[in-house]
């Protein structure tokens, strides 16, 4: 009961700021410089009636709180509007380009967790050279940003070496996951780095606590003492980094596919940016704000039956 | 029981081993500052200067580090988009530094609706992550490298004001601010004079740990072609004009500045990192 009454008010602040959200979106593009009905038309001139007809078409006479409302309601209904460059409904746009971006960010997310973990768990519990050698690697890890990643395991691996392609989404399954590895890799990286830390400095604090020095006293065997004491416990603090893990995800892939030009949501906003167009823009911004939120909300969900010490409705925040 | 005797030992070596980490990132980061100041004096070339004839060559006599796909020479973009690359995110820095101090030490020391409020919004920017928000701003400002700088700032804000308003609520509690009060100063004078002096250290080391993500942030527009215009050198636009060359198998021109990138941001993590340990006290 008490965990209904908090998901349903964490369920309504996240909606309240999404609203806000939204608003910023919208607004910010209302204040752009420049018609889109000039867009539209790129610099050629049009008889008035043609400019009327674009106008009533994207609604651009109304006042901006009708505009607001009205692509608000849309919206809500799964209706993006229409893209100014493709000519096709935006939520078309994405149902194209969603799936390929969301198994690229499923992918990375696989890698960062299980490599992130490990290698947090080696350097804290290992300790000597092995926490010299994680601490070093995922110091270059967390200095490298996902487009230098990208262009350099291009270079090597797909242009050097010709083992994997240097571009593309691939058709069916196997060539999708062997087209998207390069990708993949190169958008875990630097969260492999943040998740080692954060792992490896979260499990070091369990280390040093009374409870695993009372497990070893009693003489409870030191790999138990690990899993069962030192990994749960730090797993709660791990998992904070949630949403700003799938936040990064999302929005590197920005720079990862333009890179390796799949095509998916990331090389989307990038067009979409470049040639201004609007609707589409908003689109992916508020799908990607919505999605940090609603990993947010899961983690605050989940956080308690993880580390039932965390009091629901404590907040802390991931960063 | 044995894990705990033999963990000792490693790391105070550990420690140990850190310190000449922490002198060669020192001198990385003065070196690349250096480059940057020095670069016009330095560079062997015009970063502009079209040589065609020795597109992509190797590493030569004319030009040390070979010249890119354009023409270019490799070096003198390097020096030269040094500047670029290092002014942009100290732009970030200052701006976000300057605005947070003011906006945490407001909510903190005035409280009741104006903190809600401020806390309120710095909850909605942290929703925004600082790439998506330079995405939006280029995409109603164009291009140009003043927008995402601005929008980079408002991003990374939120960080430097929620450890303002941490400190100077404890900070306000402390005896010296009463004393200070008895003896008749104002709010802003206890503040400005003797609270945020106190504070600065933490909030300085903050920000330049803010410096080499503000760095990544910005290399990544540029190498969107959405950062800086076409023909300024700068590491990020350097990287997104050699990949294609990458992709001929001429790699030098992208790899050097990616280089330059991971070196120079890893450099000013670590010194920024050890910075903030140091003066808050902690040791790992």
């Amino acid at each position: 009961m008490n965990f209904l009454r908090f998901a349903v008010r964490r369920l309504l602040e996240m909606a309240a700021t999404l609203f806000v959200a939204s608003f910023v979106v919208f607004g910010a593009m209302y204040l752009a410089p420049g018609s889109p009905a000039g867009f539209l038309l790129s610099g050629r001139s049009a008889s008035p009636a043609a400019l009327q007809a674009i106008n009533e078409q994207y609604h651009l006479d109304d006042p901006f709180p009708v505009r607001y409302l009205r692509w608000l309601g849309q919206v809500l209904h799964g209706d993006f509007g229409r893209s100014l460059t493709y000519r096709t409904d935006v939520s078309r746009l994405l149902a194209d380009r969603l799936p390929v971006t969301l198994t690229l960010v499923a992918m990375a997310l696989l890698i960062v967790v299980v490599l992130g973990l490990a290698l947090g768990w080696i350097g804290a519990v290992r300790g000597g050279a092995a926490d010299s050698a994680v601490l070093v690697s995922t110091m270059v890890a967390v200095g490298t940003p996902s487009f230098v990643a990208a262009v350099l395991l291009q270079g090597l691996f797909a242009v050097r070496l010709g083992w994997f392609p240097s571009g593309g989404a691939g058709q069916g399954f196997a060539d999708t996951v062997w087209h998207l590895t390069l990708p993949a890799v190169a958008l875990a990286l630097y969260l492999v780095g943040l998740l080692a830390r954060v792992t490896r400095s979260a499990m070091l604090d369990e280390l040093g606590s009374e409870h695993v020095a009372v497990a070893r006293a009693r003489g409870v065997p030191e790999r138990r003492v690990i899993v069962r004491h030192v990994f749960r416990n730090a797993l709660g603090t791990v998992l904070t980094t949630g949403g700003l893990v799938v936040s990064t995800l999302l929005v590197c892939t920005v720079l990862v596919e333009s890179a390796f030009s799949v095509g998916g949501l990331g090389q989307l906003l990038e067009l979409a940016t470049t040639t201004k167009d609007f609707p589409t823009v908003q689109a992916v911004a508020l799908i990607v704000v919505a999605l940090f939120m609603a990993v947010n909300l899961l983690v605050d969900l989940v956080h308690p039956l993880v580390d039932p010490r965390v009091v629901l409705g404590a907040r802390r925040s991931a960063a | 029981m044995s894990a705990v005797l033999t963990r000792r030992p490693v790391l105070s070596r550990l420690r140990a081993g850190r310190a000449p980490l922490q002198a060669v990132c020192l001198a990385v980061v003065a070196l690349v500052v250096l480059a940057a100041v020095l670069a016009p004096w330095l560079a062997p070339a015009d970063p502009n200067a079209v040589d065609l004839g020795s597109a992509l060559a190797g590493p030569g006599a004319g030009h040390p580090l070979g010249v890119d796909a354009a023409g270019r020479d490799t070096l003198a973009r390097l020096l030269i988009g040094a500047r670029t690359s290092l002014l942009g995110p100290l732009g970030v820095v200052v701006f976000s530094t300057v605005g947070g101090i003011a906006v945490g030490a407001a909510a903190a020391w005035r409280g009741g609706w104006l903190d809600s409020l401020l806390s309120r919004s710095t909850e909605l920017v942290f929703a925004f992550p600082g790439m998506l928000l330079a995405v939006l701003v280029v995409a109603v400002a164009g291009e140009g490298l003043l927008a995402p700088v601005v929008a980079l700032a408002v991003a990374y804000l939120p960080y430097v004001s929620r450890l303002t308003r941490a400190l100077v609520l404890t900070e306000r509690e402390r005896p010296y601010v009463a004393a200070h009060r008895v003896q008749g100063q104002s709010a802003a004078q206890i503040l400005l004079r003797h609270v945020l002096p106190n504070i600065a250290p933490v909030v300085l080391a903050q920000s330049a740990v803010n410096f080499g993500y503000a760095l990544m942030d910005l290399a990544g527009l540029s190498f969107l072609g959405l950062g800086v215009p076409a023909l300024t050198p700068d590491w990020g636009r350097m990287v997104f004009d050699g990949q294609s060359a990458v992709q001929h198998g001429y790699p030098l021109s992208a790899v050097l500045p990616c280089v330059a990138i991971v070196l120079t941001v890893v450099a000013f993590n670590v010194v920024g990192e050890r910075w903030a340990d140091h003066v808050s006290g902690r040791n790992r």
